[in-house]
Order: C-alpha cells, then structure tokens, then sequence
C-alpha cells in the first residue's frame, strides 16, 4: 500500500465521518421551535423523494426499465410485502425484461 | 412471564433488553434489501479501482474507511485524472455534507443513547441506511440503526474484494437489473409512509424529487440532494402556514 493513497483514504474517512457524527452527539434541540423540529421530521420524505427522482429514470438506457421496475416496487410495497421482496421483485422483473427485450 | 413477575424499574429493565437483541434483528432483516442494493455497485467499485491502479488492499481500505459510494467513485475518477489528495478529500467533504442534515433529522428520531453508541451508528449512516431507519416510527431503537448499518457495511466492503478480483461475477443481465434495487428499496420505504400520513409524504417526495431533478442540472449530485430537501421542506412549510391562514381569514 502506498503511503500517500493512505493518507488520502484517511482524509477521506474523516471528513465523511464527520457530517455524520456531528448533529448526532452536538445537537441539542429540546428549546428549539416547533416548527423547526416539524420541518427536521419532514426531511426523510423530501430525501426519499431526491434519491428516487430523477435517479430512477436513468437505471437502464431504455427508460421503461425505471418505470416498470418503479411500478412493481409500488404495487408490491403497497400491498405490504417485506422490503426484500419488494426489491427481489423489481430485480427479477428488470431481469426478465432483459432477457425478453 | 416478565410482565407478571417484574416490579417497577426492573421489569422495564428485562423488557429492555429483549428490545435490543430483536431491535438488532430486525435491523439487520431490514438492512438485507440494502445488502442487496449494495452489491452492484461494490462489485463495480472493486472492479474500477483495480483498473484505475489501486490495490486491492488501498481498495478494501477505502470501502471499510470511507463507506460513501458516490465519494467513492468520484475519488476514483479523480485519482485517474490525476488530481491530487488534498483536492479529492476536498471534493468528498463536499458531496457528504448533506449527510449533515440526515444526521440531524436522525437525531429527532432516535431513542435517547449514549454519545458512544451515537458515535458508532453515525459511522454507518449512509443514504440508504439513514432511508430505513428515519422511516421507521420513532422513537428509533439504536441496535436497529446498528443491525441495518452492519449488514450495509459488510455487503459493501465484502463485494469491493470480490469486484477487485472477479470484476462483476453476476450474469449481465442480473447486473443490469439490479441497478433498480436501491430505488425498490427507497420506494418500498416511502408507501407504507404514505399510506399512514398521506398526502403530506406524496407532496414533500414529489417536492423533493422535483427540485432534485432541477437543481443536479447545475449542481454535483450531493448538494443537489441537500438542496433539494431543503427547499422541498421550506416550501411545504410555507404553503401550509398560508393555507392556515387563509382559513382563519375565512
């Protein structure tokens, strides 16, 4: 191993960790506002909306993959299966897509 | 059998600790899709590091040190460009600052723990996994956090190894297909969400990906995301607080 890529590495572990850790172990929002602490719990769904749009469209060359494998993950979560079947369930549709187009 | 013989603070105590251990479990069953999701793009990741040079001890490291994929690959793309260390650990303080507001939303969620316990999930908090522990009701058991964070860390650092060596070791068209994991994933996150508080979630997710979609056009993917959210839930706010007024007037 090179010295210098592990000092990168280093440096780059750091300075991902700390995003992370600081408003976990710094944040003290019991005297905070109302509304500040509504729209902090909002977040998770602004969130999941960005990772999902625009990413989803582009999984594949050919669009249609991205909807058809969006649409299968919302009718089998809707219907409530675990997770992983939700995703096993996109994954094989995607793969029997692929064999057939 | 707790519940008739216990007193007070110890049966508590005993009810505790069973929440823990099944806490644990069941974060590692909810951290299997992203086990799943996972492994693509390790096994990519592994794959292009080889190719860029790196070792494959300077690749796992990274993947056990730094567990970011999108810094990741950028890191990699930089180091063929030839850039220099400063420069890339610049450009990965940047793409993970959103983690800075995940990590606060995680804070109004997550059962009171201590500082060291917080200090470990932390490391582990990745889109992915903050997306399923922050939609989980709280207040969030820590051993969840940690069980969904393990089984993300291990697929990660596991499938670097094998994509340095094998390079993508799936059949083509599984490696294709599972590019869709990830978004199942968060998809499967967001319905149950929805169908418990409605129209709020849809309207703050197509806030969220409608300011994603147009705000990445001009910005790196990561502050994009940040942005985004931020924006998406300022908005809502705003709406709403005009809507209650309207009310009132009326």
């Amino acid at each position: 191993m090179s010295m210098p890529i592990v000092w990168m590495i280093i440096g780059m572990g750091v300075v991902t960790y700390i995003p992370r850790l600081l408003p976990l172990v710094m944040l003290n929002t019991e005297n905070w506002p109302v509304w500040s602490k509504r729209m902090l719990s909002r977040v998770p769904y602004a969130v999941l909306g960005a990772l999902i749009f625009p990413g989803i469209i582009s999984v594949h060359e050919n669009v249609w993959f991205g909807v058809v494998g969006g649409v299968i993950a919302v009718i089998l979560a809707y219907i409530g299966t675990p997770l992983i079947v939700v995703v096993g369930g996109a994954i094989a549709a995607l793969a029997v897509m692929t064999v057939f187009l | 059998m707790v519940i008739f013989c216990g007193i007070g603070g110890r049966m508590v105590e005993v009810t505790y600790d069973n929440g823990e251990t099944s806490a644990l479990k069941k974060g590692i069953f909810d951290g299997l899709p992203i086990g799943v999701g996972y492994m693509p793009v390790a096994l990519t990741f592994g794959l292009i590091a080889g190719s860029t040079g790196l070792t494959v001890a300077e690749s796992v490291l990274m993947s056990m040190v730094v567990f970011a994929g999108a810094s990741q690959y950028m890191a990699l793309s930089m180091i063929a460009l030839g850039s220099g260390a400063l420069e890339i650990v610049l450009a990965t303080f940047i793409v993970n600052f959103r983690h800075l507001l995940m990590s606060a939303s995680i804070h109004e969620r997550a059962e009171k723990s201590s500082k060291k316990v917080k200090a470990l999930y932390a490391f582990g908090l990745t889109d992915e996994v903050f997306a399923v522990a922050s939609t989980k009701s709280p207040p969030v058991k820590s051993g969840y956090i940690i069980g969904t964070a393990i089984v993300a860390y291990s697929s990660w650092v596991l499938f670097t190894a094998v994509g340095f060596f094998a390079g993508t070791v799936l059949p083509y068209f599984l490696q294709e297909s599972m590019a869709i994991a990830l978004y199942a994933l968060f998809i499967a996150l967001l319905i149950p969400s929805i169908k418990k508080d409605g129209k709020i979630v849809i309207i703050l997710a197509i806030l969220g990906g409608a300011f994603h979609t147009v705000f990445q056009l001009f910005m790196s993917t990561g502050w994009a995301i940040m942005l985004a959210t931020i924006v998406a839930v300022v908005v809502f706010e705003m709406f709403q607080l005009v809507g209650k007024k309207e009310v009132q007037a009326k």
